[in-house]
């Protein structure tokens, strides 16, 4: 269990993460979303004590990381796996990691196997490995200490697709046996899979966080009638804003039983009724972090660029500050 | 709190000083040069000159060299090399970390100096041998400490810049300034400056380590040169690096 209260990391007059609060629970992936810039990896860095908070605090298992006798046994850390030395050999950095931790050799041998680098790559120096190499190795030295806890700043970087399946698989396997994983990614559809809870992060601030599910079906609903005009009367009426798409469908931010239960009382009959979730993550994730893009995508990307995917970032932003 | 056992730290230091290809050749180099000038002082030294003292200088030189460079990278690489990003992690306090570091290099700086003195002692038996002349111990024990004694200061120089610059490059240029190009500039503001001349010893610490290596620091003043040196370039930078990389982010 991570648990992030008030986090706040000053630069001057920059301000890299704003007062974030969330957790990560143990037997779920919790992804770790944001555009780049946003805070991502400055909140991963300072839960392990790279980055000195400006106030705020991180606690695993309820404990200051700093307060952990032997970190490494705890929380296995991924958060740049180019950052090894060049010149140590891939078992090298491994059997110094473990000799740190004070483990047995084998220890060494089994992560290898595990993360599928052969003896002979591991034998080789790490300035001659590729990315994705140098991701297993990462990932071994994370789970090197039989951590209950895995924090992993973009892990699937560099690997093939093969490497991103056997990746998901062993962060599906960790949570499954009671580990809690918090995992940062930009590929959203890789979080999309594998995560079970999401933090979404905009220029430092939490903008939302909550079970995958409960995420997306705050994209809102899609509706539609034989008479637009009169639901979107009733709509009004019952005091839902909605508004109509190009399609002749309407848009609302209410939830599906909601929107039936009024067409029910008004008579009107419903061609379409469902959540709004088909673009799913990508959709949520662009219209929360709408205002803290360095691109103004979310025009061009939402369905109706007549302003509602703007309207819904809001609205949705206010939600999330409930439930955050 | 309990934490890490600092031998584990210190054993663990040590296997990263050297287990790098630069650290491994800088340990190789000094094994190789140790040899080679052992060899050289017995072919090229004149009779008179083959003594205990002419082996130990000539196997202790470039040791005095490589030695700083050593300790500096032990600190340095954690940065340059962004390993630090894994050290501070397994062991989030860096005081910690930074002290098995200073206790390595001790290590490394004491057993290199026993290393040259025992392999000067094989040269001298052997070099005397060959050239028929009676052995001649002339490294007293007053002498070694000194010796060893410049050896860990060397090493300590080396530490210093790399705790202050946190930068392999900034600190290997920053030594060989300090030890080569600072004593040029102070000899040539003592020429200049007659007030400068009675303050030079005092202030400039390539002096003082020379001192050491000659086993001239012999006298209380000597000692209190050799103090004040190592407070002005050791003891005060240590301190501001230390204060600094506690806090110091690292990327």
């Amino acid at each position: 269990m991570i648990t992030v209260s008030s986090l706040t990391r000053r630069y001057g007059g920059f301000t890299a993460v704003d007062d974030a609060s969330f957790t990560a629970r143990p037997g779920r992936v919790t992804g770790f979303l944001g555009p780049n810039g946003a805070g991502k990896s400055t909140t991963m860095r300072m839960m392990v004590g790279l980055t000195t908070p400006t106030s705020g605090e991180v606690r695993i298992d309820g404990r200051r990381f700093a307060d952990l006798p032997n970190p490494g046994l705890e929380v296995g850390v991924l958060l740049d796996a180019s950052a090894q030395h060049a010149g140590r050999t891939g078992r090298e950095i491994l059997t110094v990691a473990a000799s740190t931790m004070g483990l047995p050799r084998g220890r060494v041998d089994a992560m290898l196997d595990l993360v599928s680098l052969t003896p002979a790559e591991a034998e080789r120096r790490v300035r001659h490995y590729s990315l994705g190499m140098r991701q297993r190795l990462g990932i071994a030295a994370a789970l090197l200490g039989d951590p209950s806890v895995l924090i992993l700043d973009e892990p699937a970087n560099g690997l093939d697709p093969a490497g991103i399946r056997w990746m998901r698989d062993l962060l599906t396997d960790f949570a499954g046996r009671g580990g809690t994983v918090l995992l940062s990614s930009h590929l959203l559809h890789e979080i999309e899979i594998v995560a079970d809870d999401l933090v979404v992060i905009g220029r430092g601030r939490i903008v939302a966080s909550g079970t995958q599910q409960e995420l997306l079906a705050r994209a809102g609903t899609v509706v539609r009638a034989a008479a637009p005009d009169d639901l979107a009367a009733a709509l009004e009426r019952a005091g839902v804003t909605a508004t109509p798409a190009d399609d002749g469908s309407l848009r609302t931010d209410a939830d599906p039983a909601r929107v039936g239960l009024i067409a029910q009382a008004a008579g009107l009959a419903l061609t379409e009724l469902r959540t709004a979730d088909s673009a799913g993550l990508e959709e949520m994730f662009l219209s929360l972090t709408a205002d803290t893009q360095r691109e103004d995508v979310v025009a061009g990307a939402a369905p109706d660029p007549s302003g509602r995917s703007g309207r819904s970032g809001r609205s949705n932003r206010s939600g999330a500050g409930v439930a955050a | 709190m309990t934490g890490l056992p600092l031998t584990r730290l210190v054993r663990v230091e040590l296997r990263k000083m050297f287990d790098t290809r630069s650290g491994f050749w800088l340990l190789t180099g000094i094994g190789v040069l140790a040899v080679v000038a052992t060899v050289a002082a017995i072919l090229f030294a004149p009779e008179e000159s083959v003594t205990y003292a002419t082996f130990t200088a000539a196997i202790g030189l470039p040791m005095s060299v490589i030695l700083p460079v050593i300790a500096i990278l032990a600190v340095t690489s954690e940065w340059s090399q962004r390993s630090g990003l894994t050290t501070f992690t397994l062991v989030p306090h860096r005081g910690r970390v930074i002290g098995a570091k200073a206790l390595a290099t001790l290590v490394v700086g004491a057993g290199s100096t026993l290393i040259a003195l025992a392999v000067g002692a094989v040269g001298n038996l052997a070099g005397s041998a060959l050239a028929g002349v009676d052995l001649v111990w002339d490294v007293s024990l007053r002498d070694a400490p000194q010796l060893m004694l410049g050896n860990l200061m060397g090493m300590a120089i080396g530490f210093t810049l790399g705790v202050v610059l946190r930068s392999s490059a900034a600190a290997l240029v920053g030594y060989f300034v300090v030890s080569f190009v600072l004593s040029g500039v102070f000899e040539l503001l003592a020429l200049v400056q007659e007030s400068f001349r009675d303050a030079q010893p005092w202030l400039d610490w390539n002096t003082a380590q020379i001192a050491l290596f000659d086993g001239a620091t012999t006298t209380a003043e000597a000692w209190a040169r050799f103090a004040s040196t190592t407070g002005l370039w050791i003891v005060l930078p240590l301190l501001a690096g230390l204060l600094t990389l506690r806090r110091a982010e690292v990327k």
